[in-house]
């Protein structure tokens, strides 16, 4: 797709560049420049990465219990100690748990003698990494004790250490889903769009009723109608289809619009004219010409589903516990008693919201992306 | 005109019909038919069910025929208006529905005209006075409103109200009005409830609707009429909103038919969290214990509202435009 129709020395050597440069090429520079954008995808990189490595990175066992840390509130990260002198290496203060005569509420104290400096590479919780090797070694801990800077949820769990392996599945279900979408979305869109007529009419007419039904209903019944006994892993690939089952609409929706454009163009013509078979022009000429939209409309398609999984795990219909998502978390947030003395459970709220604008960030940089000959 | 609501009238029958088929799979999708949690419904409210009722339930319901007569039969008792009954609440469906569901409705309504009372002036302010301070921050509110789900809000909205009130924001009515009869009284406390609903429902919906009103009004005022109309010395402010505003809005409006199904979907979550007495929270009782008929009818109804709703906003907006009459 180069241009290399204008003479070199007349233009400019940053010009030159963006003549000679690919497709691609071009779309990376608009997006690099995209300032937001690009933070967003580091943002997403990081909280991809600490999906991944969740058994390193979170400082300790998501799943162990605590009678001594119910309800507990963030051990806040300090510079300066009580006497008020300055640590170059920040440290927490341990507490002590006291039982409120009058209410029988457990409360927590700072405990001044008991200082535990923040440490790299600790030795803690054993785990068992992605099931391949056991380990105990984790990215940071607290030298002496322990430190749970986002507080303990009602069963003395630590809550930072929960996000991280929440966000395992928080943040997959939306990348399967629109994997899902995708597969559906181009088949059905680029049918629609490239054929016309009767399919046409039929998947529009569909695409319509999906829409035009409130989604929410349909996902409750659809998830509750899941077998109860079936596994953590069998109910998250379930929900991840249902989810999908509303969200390929928009990118076909895409699809169709963009092949409708593109199907007239001169080298769809050109060839058609080679004699070339309605499969191979799919997909060697209109589906690459659309990649870069499909891309973007993919991404600014995350959100929802991950919005998906929360909202039905929070009301008890999605995930269930011992499966550790967001969603779940949130479900200990959800009287007004308990986050009225524990308002630090509202921290996975928190990361939902980061990861979601952090999506929308992203497919709003990448759809501007997506076209480089549009301005430049 | 008449052509017009004919046709949309035809067209929304297969969409009805896909609706009650979509819903008659989620009563058949567990394991066990209807009348087994039937039994087990009655069995734990402590009575006795021989195997004689059970098998004239069964025939009743003509659950040993095949599926499509079984559909059938369910369509045909769903169109009399005989929903079934529902254990928990220990009531006929369909008087349950006609307490709550106006509730839902007049929420998800509440939330629609939030939307648009918000919506409307700060994209159009925020397109006349592009890349200015205010431009920046509407936009970047607007992407927050997008980022915070409903139920999430409320929740976040609970708390802070919680803090600075000591009050817990749940519920529709005060106490001293919950069973009283209508009252002016009655009514304005019912507005003090409501608006807190329908702000937290309208927020996820406003943030889109900025950035359409945004973008039309921006693509309006480019257009060599609004030169000419300057060029000839009109008032700023007339020849902003006697034209291009009124443009600009006609798109924004015809979003209604995916707004509303949002709308809907907010007022469910938003009613769990707050505890409104809307429809949702008997059909997520009615999804957690099983009741799946009874869920089934609930699902089937609010999408059939939802599809009528959305039908009445079509033909209300092809009577304000003609160009949409024309077009299909």
């Amino acid at each position: 797709m180069a241009q290399s129709a204008v003479p070199a020395e007349t233009a400019a050597p940053s010009e030159e560049r963006l003549f000679v440069a690919s497709q691609w090429q071009l779309i990376r520079w608009k997006f690099l420049r995209h300032r937001v954008a690009v933070a967003a995808l580091g943002v997403l990189g990081l909280f991809y990465l600490g999906a991944f490595f969740a058994e390193f990175i979170a400082p300790y066992d998501a799943r162990l219990y605590d009678q001594d840390r119910v309800l507990q509130p963030p051990q806040r990260l300090r510079f300066v100690d009580v006497d008020g002198r300055f640590h170059l290496r920040p440290f927490v203060y341990g507490l002590t748990q006291t039982i409120n005569e009058v209410t029988y509420g457990k409360e927590y104290a700072i405990d001044p003698e008991r200082r535990h400096p923040l440490a790299l590479f600790v030795r803690g919780d054993e785990y068992e990494f992605w099931g391949l090797f056991e380990a105990d070694v984790h990215l940071f801990g607290f030298a002496g004790g322990r430190g749970y800077v986002f507080g303990a949820d009602s069963l003395g769990r630590d809550l930072l250490s929960r996000i991280i392996y929440g966000s395992r599945i928080s943040l997959t279900v939306g990348l399967l889903g629109i994997a899902l979408s995708f597969v559906l979305g181009i088949v059905l869109g680029g049918v629609s769009g490239y054929l016309g007529g009767a399919p046409d009419v039929i998947i529009q007419r569909l695409i319509e009723f999906l829409r035009s039904i409130p989604t929410l209903p349909l996902w409750m019944g659809l998830s509750a109608a899941l077998p109860p006994h079936w596994s953590v892993t069998k109910v998250y690939f379930a929900i991840v289809v249902i989810l999908s089952f509303v969200g390929w609409t928009s990118l076909a929706r895409v699809v169709r619009g963009k092949f409708l454009a593109v199907r007239e163009e001169e080298f769809v013509v050109a060839a058609q004219i080679h004699v070339a078979g309605r499969g191979y022009i799919i997909t060697r000429h209109l589906l690459p010409s659309l990649y870069s939209y499909i891309i973007a409309s993919l991404t600014l398609s995350v959100p929802g589903m991950i919005l998906g999984e929360t909202a039905l795990s929070f009301i008890g219909l999605g995930l269930q516990t011992p499966a550790i998502s967001w969603g779940v978390l949130l479900r200990d947030a959800q009287a007004i008693r308990v986050l009225a003395n524990a308002p630090w459970l509202l921290i996975p709220a928190l990361s939902v919201i980061v990861s979601i604008l952090a999506f929308n960030f992203l497919g709003d940089g990448l759809r501007d992306a997506a076209d480089p000959y549009a301005t430049v | 005109m008449l052509k017009f609501i004919v046709r949309r009238v035809l067209l929304m029958i297969p969409t009805l019909m896909a609706v009650s088929i979509l819903a008659f799979l989620i009563i058949q999708a567990p394991a066990g038919d209807f009348v087994d949690s039937y039994v087990a419904g009655l069995r734990q409210f402590g009575q006795i069910v021989e195997q004689g009722q059970i098998d004239a339930l069964r025939d009743r319901y003509g659950l040993n025929q095949p599926v499509h007569v079984q559909y059938w039969k369910w369509m045909s008792r769903m169109i009399r208006g005989d929903l079934g009954r529902s254990f928990a609440w220990n009531q006929s469906v369909t008087s349950l529905l006609y307490e709550r569901l106006p509730w839902t409705i007049l929420i998800a309504f509440s939330s629609l005209l939030v939307v648009y009372l918000i919506a409307i002036p700060i994209g159009n302010t925020s397109a006349i006075h592009q890349y200015s301070v205010r431009d920046y921050v509407f936009t970047s509110v607007g992407f927050v409103g997008l980022a915070v789900p409903n139920f999430l809000f409320a929740l976040i909205f609970l708390w802070l109200f919680f803090l600075w009130t000591g009050k817990a924001a749940v519920g529709l009515f005060s106490r001293e009005y919950l069973t009283a009869s209508w009252s002016l009284g009655k009514f304005v406390d019912l507005l003090s409830h409501l608006w807190i609903p329908a702000l937290i429902v309208g927020t996820a919906g406003t943030a889109s609707l900025i950035r359409i009103m945004r973008a039309n009004m921006l693509d309006e005022l480019h257009r060599p009429y609004v030169m000419v109309a300057r060029a000839k010395g009109l008032t700023e402010r007339r020849l902003l909103y006697k034209y291009p505003f009124r443009a600009a809005l006609n798109p924004v409006v015809s979003t209604i038919g995916y707004t509303l199904p949002e709308m809907v979907n907010g007022a469910l979550l938003t009613s769990i969290v707050l505890g409104l007495p809307t429809i949702a929270p008997v059909l997520l009782s009615a999804l957690l214990t099983q009741d799946m008929f009874l869920a089934g009818s609930i699902i089937f109804v609010l999408s059939v509202l939802t599809v009528i709703g959305t039908l009445l906003s079509d033909v209300l907006l092809a009577w304000l435009d003609p160009r949409i009459r024309e077009a299909v």
